[in-house]
């Protein structure tokens, strides 16, 4: 592709003369020379909407007042931003959006960081020359989490755009007209109790700038200066989005990415921004427990401990077995010191996790080429998109918008190859059923399109295991265009797990270690194991353990069906109540921010370095910023800048460039098939997620 | 859903009359002549538009609420429209408005309890040379007095008697 110089034109903003590329808006090249024109409906990413006529400004030349939101530069143009004219203008505006809002201020939600009030403080007059009684529409229930109020709504149509466009559901509209204009959901009933049928995301409660459309998790909790708020990465899916958590008093009381400053720009779906719920669930564990014939007994931290420790150094003395599984959510630091543990501390490689994608194959495959691993950003910025065997829009939602943003803002060609419908369907440039097993043939029928495009970005679920990852590499190849790869995973912290070297072959950095241990399916069927010890998973939730003896430690949040097998169970800190890092599923490090503390609780991280020092061995300090450093030193591709993690960015990690002699058991990969409404443990234990109507959802229904 | 075969061979004839792909354009013709079967925007009619027309339901819905013809509750066999707009309202059209309303005890928008009239002030209906003018179903009558007006109501009562 050749890039033509872009023209640029010179204009007059209040008196500053700037440059500015031609065709932009001047809003804009306003804002980029330091000018403010103010404007509700106006938002950078959507369409053009000038519905709100806040940012009237004045031209020179024009006869009457320009709307600046979608008047492009033009060479000479002077223009005025604060003319008298152009204040009493705003006044106006202001006051006519005034007209039948109900100024509820002290009990909206918004009050405090509002747009409407802010504007009307900083350019709105005092007084209203209304006084006529302001209409009054009911407040309804649109589903658990979406309220709408329709009298403080100023029809900006942010929320209709934003459903529309970026999030490719469409579940809002107008209805009526003129004065008595309301925002509609997408369900419409003839007896007016209206409700939605959408992806929950609350993207138009973000969005909204007054309280129009409120949270049915956060309205009435709080003043949003009371809280503290904590930017911290999300624990669900593996998208890595940006949370950032509103505390008070050491309760989450809501969920947002209020400075836009992650990988994930304004996306959050609903697990991030309402999902964090389970962390006080009545059924989280707050003690260890300890089996006492078929029941479990409270017993102390100090007991615990010494029991799980006396064990551990009882077995390993008798040259006993051990098995250890590791955890999809769990920190990079707690993955490396788990393995560490287990390998120096306990002398066994029978280490892993539950694989969700065949990632070790294809660094495996690669071998030779530099960033061939995508970003987030990369699914963006990519000229074509190709998703093989996942529901993107499900299962990788950020990664799903990325792709619909691509699509609207520079014509991104996507292609699918999937089992069933996605909504991919409706913006893809050609879209291929597949059954699981058919995907690399049905590729084939793809060729001749995607050789002709400029560069390629391939998203891979777990059907494309094993061989299949080296012949999808081998096609990608033979179409002779720059291709980068994202290995879909389920969790948070999946591909922190592979990369920490929970897995019996490779050790961390995928160094192949001498003797290979046990997978997690063997472990669960050896019958002769003396200890295993399960770290944030539920591998029995549908399988049982073949070793009757074994004697079982598990750390969970729940008591899950592992946790009820097990001889002592010790309550883990979720992502959202300890520090550390994740790593996302294009191997994005960044940094998670302790936000609550839920009493009785304790960080794996600080479990495991106590188990250790009551067993009087040393592997290492179990403080997360030594155990980062020591990542930093020693895993390949982990020796990421610190000043961006440390500021809340993410890292990309260089991954290894090929040679993984990896044992890979192509069966025991799989997907546990998470849908926008489910999230394996934790989602189980989220209100929010099994509260709504669309919940648990299903793949491939074309959503 | 199913309409009567007139207005099917219409509809398909209608969906005919745009460019391809944009068969959209018929949502309102088809919601206003189905509207004159069903009798009124039933949300099984804005499902069966939708699909028709290739939109989703939530879009003809936008459709509806935002043209004061679609209706979105049954009106009566003979609905009366009232114009007060400015050259009906010079010559009495006001007047004849309240006098509708007290000839049928109705209000606006409102239906008597034997369901056969509806009540609706209207604006301009395009016929001011013939002020002031009324509308009853399709059927304009100009020029009309208390007088004319109730002789009109009563005749039509007296066919459903």
């Amino acid at each position: 592709m050749t890039t033509t110089a872009v023209e640029t034109v010179t204009l007059t903003i209040d008196g500053k003369t700037i440059q500015s590329p031609k065709g932009t808006l001047l809003i804009e090249a306003a804002r980029k020379a330091g000018i403010e024109i103010p404007a509700f409906c106006y938002y950078e990413g959507y369409s053009l909407q000038a519905a709100c006529r806040m940012c009237l400004v004045e031209v020179e030349k024009a006869p009457k007042l320009q709307v600046g939101c979608t008047l492009p530069v033009a060479e000479g143009m002077i223009v005025h931003t604060d003319s008298p004219q152009v204040q009493k203008a705003r006044k106006g505006t202001l006051e006519f959006l005034l007209t039948n809002h109900p100024l509820d201020c002290p009990v909206c939600d918004k009050g405090g960081e509002c747009e409407l009030q802010d504007m009307v403080f900083r350019y709105g007059a005092g007084e209203s020359r209304f006084t006529e009684m302001k209409l009054h529409i009911d407040e309804q229930q649109w589903s658990p989490v979406v309220f709408y109020d329709a009298p403080r709504c100023i029809l900006c149509y942010r929320c209709i755009r934003v459903c529309d466009e970026g999030m490719g559901v469409g579940a809002l509209g107008l209805g009526n007209r003129g004065a008595s204009a309301v925002i509609l959901p997408n369900k419409v009933t003839g007896d007016n109790q209206h409700y939605l049928s959408c992806d929950e995301c609350g993207a138009c409660i973000d969005i909204c700038p007054v309280g129009a459309l409120t949270s049915g998790i956060y309205r009435y909790q709080t003043r949003p200066w009371e809280m503290n708020h904590v930017g911290t990465i999300c624990t669900h899916c593996s998208n890595g989005c940006k949370t950032t958590l509103g505390v008070r008093n050491g309760r989450i009381i809501r969920g947002n990415n209020r400075d836009h400053s992650g990988i994930n720009g304004e996306f959050l779906c609903i697990k991030g921004r309402y999902a964090f719920d389970f962390v006080e669930h009545p059924e989280r564990l707050q003690s260890p427990l300890k089996r006492v014939g078929d029941r479990f007994e409270e017993i102390p931290w100090s007991e615990a401990i010494e029991t799980v420790a006396a064990r551990f150094s009882e077995v390993k003395a008798a040259g006993g077995k051990f098995g250890v599984i590791g955890s999809n959510r769990t920190t990079n630091e707690e993955n490396y010191y788990l393995q560490k543990f287990a390998r120096q501390g306990l002398g066994t490689s029978n280490i892993d996790h539950q694989r969700t994608g065949d990632l070790t194959t294809l660094l495996d495959a690669l071998q030779g080429r530099g960033g061939a691993l995508a970003t987030v950003a990369d699914v963006y910025h990519a000229k074509a998109v190709l998703i093989v065997g996942s529901d993107l829009s499900q299962q990788h939602p950020l990664l799903a918008f990325q792709a619909r943003a691509g699509v609207r803002h520079h014509d991104t060609r996507v292609y699918t190859v999937t089992p069933g419908p996605v909504r991919e369907d409706k913006y893809s440039a050609r879209g291929v059923i597949a059954q699981p097993g058919g995907e690399i043939a049905a590729l084939e029928g793809l060729r001749e399109d995607l050789a002709k495009e400029p560069e390629l970005v391939i998203l891979f679920g777990d059907a494309i295991r094993g061989d299949a990852v080296r012949a999808l590499v081998r096609f990608a190849d033979s179409l002779s265009i720059p291709v980068k790869y994202v290995c879909l995973l389920d969790y948070a912290n999946s591909r922190g797990a592979v990369d920490m070297g929970l897995t019996p072959d490779l050790g961390p950095g995928y160094h192949p270690v001498d003797r290979p241990g046990l997978t997690l399916d063997q472990m669960l069927k050896a019958s002769d194991l003396d200890v295993l010890w399960i770290v944030g998973a539920n591998p029995l939730r549908n399988r049982a353990l073949a070793g009757e003896n074994t004697f079982v430690v598990v750390q969970d949040l729940f008591l899950t069906e592992t946790a009820r097998r097990a001889d002592i169970v010790l309550p883990a800190a979720s992502a959202y109540e300890k520090n550390g890092t994740l790593t996302n599923v294009c191997g994005e490090v960044q940094r998670v921010t302790q936000a609550a503390k839920v009493m009785g609780t304790k960080p794996d991280l600080e479990i495991f370095g106590l188990i250790a020092r009551e067993m009087k061995i040393n592997v290492g300090i179990w403080q997360w910023q030594k155990m980062f450093e020591e990542i930093r030193k020693t895993v390949r591709g982990y020796n990421v800048p610190l000043p961006v993690v440390a500021t809340g960015g993410a890292a990309q990690t260089n991954p290894v460039n090929g040679r993984v002699p990896s044992l890979i058991r192509p069966e025991e990969i799989r997907s546990a098939g998470d849908t926008l409404f489910t999230s394996g443990t934790t989602g189980r234990y989220s209100n929010v997620l099994n509260a709504v109507l669309e919940s648990p959802g299903r793949l491939y229904s074309g959503k | 859903m199913t309409f009567s075969p007139e207005l099917e061979t219409k509809f398909a004839k209608m969906l005919q009359s745009y460019p391809p792909g944009r068969e959209r354009s018929a949502v309102v013709p088809m919601l206003i002549y189905a509207q004159d079967e069903t009798g009124y925007v039933t949300d099984e009619l804005v499902e069966e538009v939708a699909r028709r027309c290739g939109v989703t339901s939530l879009q003809v819905h936008e459709v509806v609420g935002y043209y004061s013809m679609l209706y979105r509750k049954p009106r009566g066999k003979y609905h009366v429209q009232v114009c007060t707009n400015i050259s009906c309202l010079l010559v009495g059209g006001e007047e004849l408005y309240h006098h509708a309303e007290k000839k049928l005890g109705i209000g606006n928008k409102q239906v008597t309890a034997d369901g056969l009239f509806s009540l609706e002030e209207v604006e301009c209906m395009g016929a001011c040379s013939w002020a002031p003018a009324i509308e009853i179903n399709y059927d304009f009558h100009h020029a009309v007095t208390p007088e004319k007006f109730d002789a009109l109501i009563d005749a039509l009562q007296k066919k459903h008697s």
